[in-house]
């Protein structure tokens, strides 16, 4: 407790950046290691893929985890979080594209046309890019609210993902459920009246 | 008077014969525990690479046997991807899972109930089938609908000479199978999230059931079949996505009418009751035209064209003559 407290909100970050590469080094562990199983390439469509949505889950809990915890401070790792949201989204996008689509632009169209939990998660994936640009501190001052407007979008990322997941589902639903629940959970949460809102009118993001 | 002396060994000390010989996998078993115990459990994949089970006996596969489909040039799936990855889901949805649980499985005693329009319903052990079919070897390629496969050695009896020998009427056209209901040792039974109703129901109509290239397997690469790919028993038929294939056979039934398949019954849309490899037949939320041969590696994906009836339509295509596939699918 008291190392944890003496550690630099760098030092903090600096943690944060390494656990969510975790996954991914776990992968590639797992590949030098075990040389990866028949079918490594579909293993990291799965892996990418999961990870983009519990980061996306993580990134939509801290705002309530500021208000519940009283720790307005965590404000500080959403923008990592989100970025790590979109770094594995590109991630999934170029394994599917690879090993599912294997970068056939007529199948990439077949695909996105006849399959609608692709269409779904392309989608999904197209309006993350506008919020990976924009997370910078530039854009932060010169759009001003309409940042806040535009951010407003990964509300409707969360459930398209979710939807795509949940769309994939071909006999086990345990895990696509837990998504859904904590998806209806951060977005319910978000509907709720804010105190904070009520009294200073200010914008909630 | 005589007094006798108690034989220095009670019998309940005294090991049976069939444990005694499993003393090694029992010696193996704990060395893997204490290993697993040591590695996490993704490093322990490799668990599943030595070959387990009986060695058989059996005729391999003839030199020209390819022309009808028993035999191929294609490389073969190694042993460890054969045990280590697969869809079994009665013992969990990963691909390893099977590999990682079916352990528990008891395979013997196994007896199979066969009845419906026959001539010889009745529980037979499965030492007496087996006592009454010649093994061989089929070199077959494996389709899965999830757009993967294998090229697996298998060992087993075409399916046809146990039904002729079981007699079925004339009323009879088609084939019900049923895999072991036990969720005691079959953990993916007791998963509250399953949509599947068990046990696992697959069938075929009678001149499937009855062609030369369906085989029923006791064992692939030479020895008997591990419990993750469908001990003692299993179905496999080459031209049909790898589902139709049921593990761990403890049932088979002649009927008139067509069975109630498992996927079929969940999914009517994704999974028909024929499930023939078709890439002209998407799977509604999948393309069939393409599959990933295993193993392929993140450098090498290995993505081959599908083949209509998986390769096998010189040889099961009349079956089909005349049927819209794309309605029966």
């Amino acid at each position: 407790m008291a190392m944890a407290m003496t550690l630099s909100l760098t030092r903090k970050k600096q943690l944060l950046f390494g656990a969510s590469l975790l996954p991914l080094l776990g992968f590639v562990v797992q590949q030098l290691v075990s040389g990866g199983g028949p079918d490594p390439g579909k293993d990291l469509v799965l892996l990418t893929g999961d990870w983009t949505i519990r980061m996306l889950l993580i990134t939509l809990a801290v705002t309530p985890a500021r208000r519940l915890l009283h720790k307005p401070q965590l404000l500080a790792y959403r923008r990592m979080l989100g970025l790590f949201t979109g770094f594995y989204a590109m991630l999934h996008f170029t394994a599917v594209m690879t090993y599912v689509v294997g970068w056939n632009w007529g199948r990439f169209l077949e695909e996105f046309s006849e399959r609608p939990y692709m269409a779904v998660g392309i989608l999904a994936w197209l309006l993350l890019l506008p919020l990976i640009a924009t997370s910078n501190q530039w854009s932060l001052r010169h759009l001003r609210q309409r940042w806040n407007k535009l951010h407003k979008l990964v509300y409707v990322i969360a459930i398209l993902g979710v939807v795509h997941v949940v769309w994939l589902v071909r006999s086990n639903y345990a895990e696509a459920l837990v998504y859904a629940l904590l998806t209806l959970l951060l977005l319910g949460y978000r509907l709720l009246p804010s105190r904070t809102a009520r009294k200073h009118r200010a914008p909630v993001s | 008077m005589i007094i006798k002396r108690p034989t220095d060994i009670p019998s309940s000390e005294i090991t049976p014969e069939a444990i005694y010989l499993r003393r090694r996998d029992f010696m193996r078993g704990s060395l893997a525990g204490i290993a697993a115990g040591l590695l996490p459990g993704s490093l322990m994949a490799e668990d599943s690479t030595a070959p387990a089970g009986q060695a058989l006996t059996y005729s391999p596969v003839a030199a020209d046997a390819t022309d009808q489909g028993f035999d191929t040039r294609e490389a073969r799936t190694p042993y460890e991807h054969v045990t280590g990855y697969n869809n079994f889901y009665e013992f969990g949805m990963d691909k390893s899972d099977p590999a990682q649980y079916a352990g528990s499985l008891v395979t013997d005693p196994w007896s199979v109930e066969v009845s419906g329009e026959v001539e010889k319903p009745g529980a037979y052990a499965l030492e007496d089938l087996l006592a009454k079919v010649q093994l061989e070897e089929r070199i077959y390629r494996l389709r899965c609908v999830e757009a993967w496969s294998m090229v697996i050695p298998w060992v087993g009896f075409p399916l046809a000479d146990l039904i002729r020998q079981l007699g079925p009427t004339s009323r009879a056209r088609y084939v019900e199978f049923k895999t072991l209901y036990r969720p005691k040792q079959m953990r993916g039974q007791r998963s509250a999230f399953s949509t599947i109703d068990w046990p696992y129901v697959e069938g075929l109509r009678m001149d499937e059931a009855m062609h030369p290239l369906t085989l029923m397997a006791t064992g692939l690469y030479g020895r008997s079949l591990p419990n993750q790919n469908g001990a003692p028993l299993r179905l496999v038929v080459p031209w049909k996505y790898g589902f139709k294939s049921i593990k761990s056979i403890v049932s088979i039934r002649f009927t008139e009418k067509q069975p109630q398949t498992t996927w079929a019954q969940i999914a009517p849309r994704e999974y028909g009751f024929y499930a023939n490899v078709n890439p002209q037949v998407d799977h509604p939320r999948w393309s069939q035209k393409t599959e990933r041969r295993l193993p392929s590696t993140l450098f090498n994906p290995n993505r081959i064209d599908t083949q209509l009836f998986n390769g096998y339509g010189e040889q099961v295509a009349h079956l089909y003559q005349g049927m819209d596939l794309r309605k029966y699918y």
